[in-house]
């Protein structure tokens, strides 16, 4: 048990290591929010009839969170694939370790750096102006992880079906985009026509967005005990999906 | 029994119709240094990786330091170290947290963690490099590197899948100078596959020779060069084909295998066959360029049990990029 403790602990700081190391990614990754916030939010900050009170800003702060740690969790689960390509994998892959351990390593360390750059992100939002009401951070701390973990699951379950980088343009572009488009993120999914509502309910982020907003400014579009109970029952589906094909790679 | 530090039993791999690995059975003693020799696409690298645990057997079993590595798996684990024919190193981190890495996985107490590290790197010789990035290495340190890695956790048997795949000779020698000096000091088994016969002749207490899946010759270097016996004259000529067919002819030629515009004969007392040679060659009109004699060496064992050397298969462009590509972790 201690054993496994021992290479989690390992692996979740291999994560930190690498994110921290490449200064150009954090900054990079941190670009696009960033831009959709400062730029997108104060820019329409009045073209829209918000079913909330506040402008379009802090309409749309939680769903960039919410895109920030989906991003940030899935090009972590996604490492594994890079990890194949250079031969690193192999090496964890005979480590004395279950691969549960390695998963649940990844898991924890991928969530980790999300949660770090959800954390920057809502620090711009309140500098630009976002007048948060967190009633309690333990409760954002917790939801942020659940929606980090259930992205980084799927991002290692992703790229262990996958046998090289050629398929991360498709999955960015009909997985990751849909999925953050859907969520309304960007809109009230009240005012949205009928049949984008019905897509979005499967959604995993529409529950995330909500249950963001909900915490952060005591509005949402879905009763947060339905956000909670559903990226609570992702969450465990998914590392548990995770942790299945994880355990099928040959090699 | 437990003084094997390897045994396998009819151990197979098929990959759908591919006998990759075929009845494999094969016993290596505790302390020794074992060459497995073959061509490309042999199976040397999937014998390896049954044996490491990292592929699953078709059929047949085996024992890795006694532990079964079916049933098994975690303890053989625990006992070996491995460096793969292909670099497994995070590029993304420095010389030491790869290593600090390896030491937690594998469950080195923390307290030894940092003699032990720098006790490999000091074997390796990378000190210097101990807080670079992987990145910035060349690809012979990343080798001692990996190296260093396999050792670590102190196995009992380090696997070494080409490990001088692709490096200048000093590099090269300075390698197996590092593992004659593990093996002798610490008593540790080593595996090794490697392309270089002269190398293994050198290096190995045992060889087995491996071709198309199965082990076709098996025995210490000295023993195997000593069986095939008499001497080897190399006769390079223009019409090679039509010479070793003539030479095939005579009684006193034990064998004759062609590669590439040079012929290999096997003949007792070499010396005096020479002129015989020559003059033979003269009345058939085959143009002699150069005549050698040897003693048969590794090559020539491998020559005479594969019927082709070893360099054939990388001479030609394809393999060799293969190969290349395989030791450089197929970056594109
Ligand atoms: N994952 C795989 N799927 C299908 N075939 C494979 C796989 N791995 C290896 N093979 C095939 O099995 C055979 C043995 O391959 P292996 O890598 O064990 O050879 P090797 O002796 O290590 O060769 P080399 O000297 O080139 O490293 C080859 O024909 C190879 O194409
Ligand atoms: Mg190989």
């Amino acid at each position: 048990m201690n054993r496994e403790i021992e290479a989690i602990y390992a692996l979740w700081k291999r994560e930190l290591i690498r994110f921290f190391r490449a200064k150009s990614r954090v900054i990079g990754s941190l670009g696009m929010p960033f831009f959709f916030l400062a730029i997108l939010g104060t820019g329409l900050s009045n073209a829209f009839a918000l079913p909330m009170e506040g402008n379009y800003l802090e309409f749309i702060t939680p769903g960039i969170i919410g895109m920030v740690l989906m991003f940030g969790s899935m090009f972590s689960g996604i490492i594994v694939l890079i990890d194949r390509q250079f031969g690193f994998l192999k090496e964890t892959l005979v480590a004395p370790v279950s691969r549960t351990s390695i998963v649940i390593g990844k898991a924890l360390g991928g969530a980790t750096t999300a949660m770090f750059q959800g954390i920057i992100i809502m620090l711009i939002a309140f500098f630009l102006g976002v007048n948060f009401q967190i009633g309690n951070a333990v409760l954002l701390l917790v939801f942020m992880f659940m929606i980090s973990v259930m992205f980084v699951s799927l991002g290692i379950t992703i790229a262990s079906k996958m046998e090289d980088m050629h398929g991360f343009q498709i999955i960015m572009n009909f997985l990751i985009m849909p999925l953050f488009f859907l969520s309304g993120a960007l809109f009230p999914l009240s005012t949205a026509p009928e049949i984008l509502k019905a897509a979005s309910m499967f959604d995993p982020l529409t529950y995330g967005v909500n249950g963001l907003r909900f915490i952060l400014l005591g509005y949402s579009e879905v009763p947060f005990a339905t956000c909670f109970a559903v990226i609570s029952a992702f969450t465990i589906a998914f590392i548990a999906i995770a942790i299945l094909a994880f355990n099928r790679i040959e090699e | 029994m437990a003084s094997n530090a390897i045994e396998t039993r009819e151990l197979s791999k098929n990959y759908k119709e591919l006998k990759a690995v075929d009845k494999v059975s094969l016993v290596v003693e505790k302390g020794t240094i074992f060459g497995l020799l073959g061509p490309n696409g042999a199976g040397k690298t999937t014998l390896i990786s049954m044996l490491v645990t990292m592929r699953k057997p078709s059929g047949g079993s085996a024992k890795v330091n006694g532990f079964d590595i079916e049933r098994e798996a975690g303890k053989v684990r625990e006992s070996i170290g491995i460096v793969f024919q292909d670099q497994s190193l995070d590029d993304e981190l420095t010389a030491k947290e790869n290593l600090e890495m390896h030491a937690a996985m594998y469950n080195v107490p923390k307290g030894e963690r940092r003699k032990r590290i720098e006790g490999m790197v000091k074997l390796v010789g990378l000190e210097e490099q101990l807080n670079k990035e992987v990145k910035t290495f060349s690809g012979g340190m990343k080798r001692r590197l990996e190296i260093a890695r396999g050792l670590v956790h102190h196995p009992k048997i380090l696997f070494l899948d080409e490990p001088t795949i692709g490096l200048d000779p000093q590099t090269r020698t300075s390698i197996w100078d590092y593992i004659k000096k593990l093996n002798r000091e610490k008593g540790i088994t080593i595996i090794l596959t490697t392309h270089y016969m002269d190398e293994a002749d050198s290096v190995c207490g045992k060889v087995a020779i491996i071709d198309h899946g199965k082990i076709i010759a098996e025995g210490g270097p000295k023993q195997m060069k000593n069986e095939l016996g008499g001497d080897v004259v190399s006769i390079e000529c223009a019409n090679s084909e039509k010479c070793r067919k003539q030479l095939e002819g005579f009684a006193w030629v034990k064998n004759a295998v062609k590669h590439g515009g040079t012929v290999d004969a096997r003949v007792e007392k070499g010396e005096e066959k020479i002129p015989k040679i020559l003059a033979f060659a003269a009345k058939k009109g085959i143009m002699v360029k150069s005549v050698s004699l040897r003693k048969p060496s590794l090559d020539d064992v491998f020559i005479h049990y594969t019927g082709r050397t070893i360099r054939e298969q990388e001479a030609s462009p394809g393999a060799a990029m293969r190969l290349r590509r395989k030791a450089w972790g197929q970056k594109r």
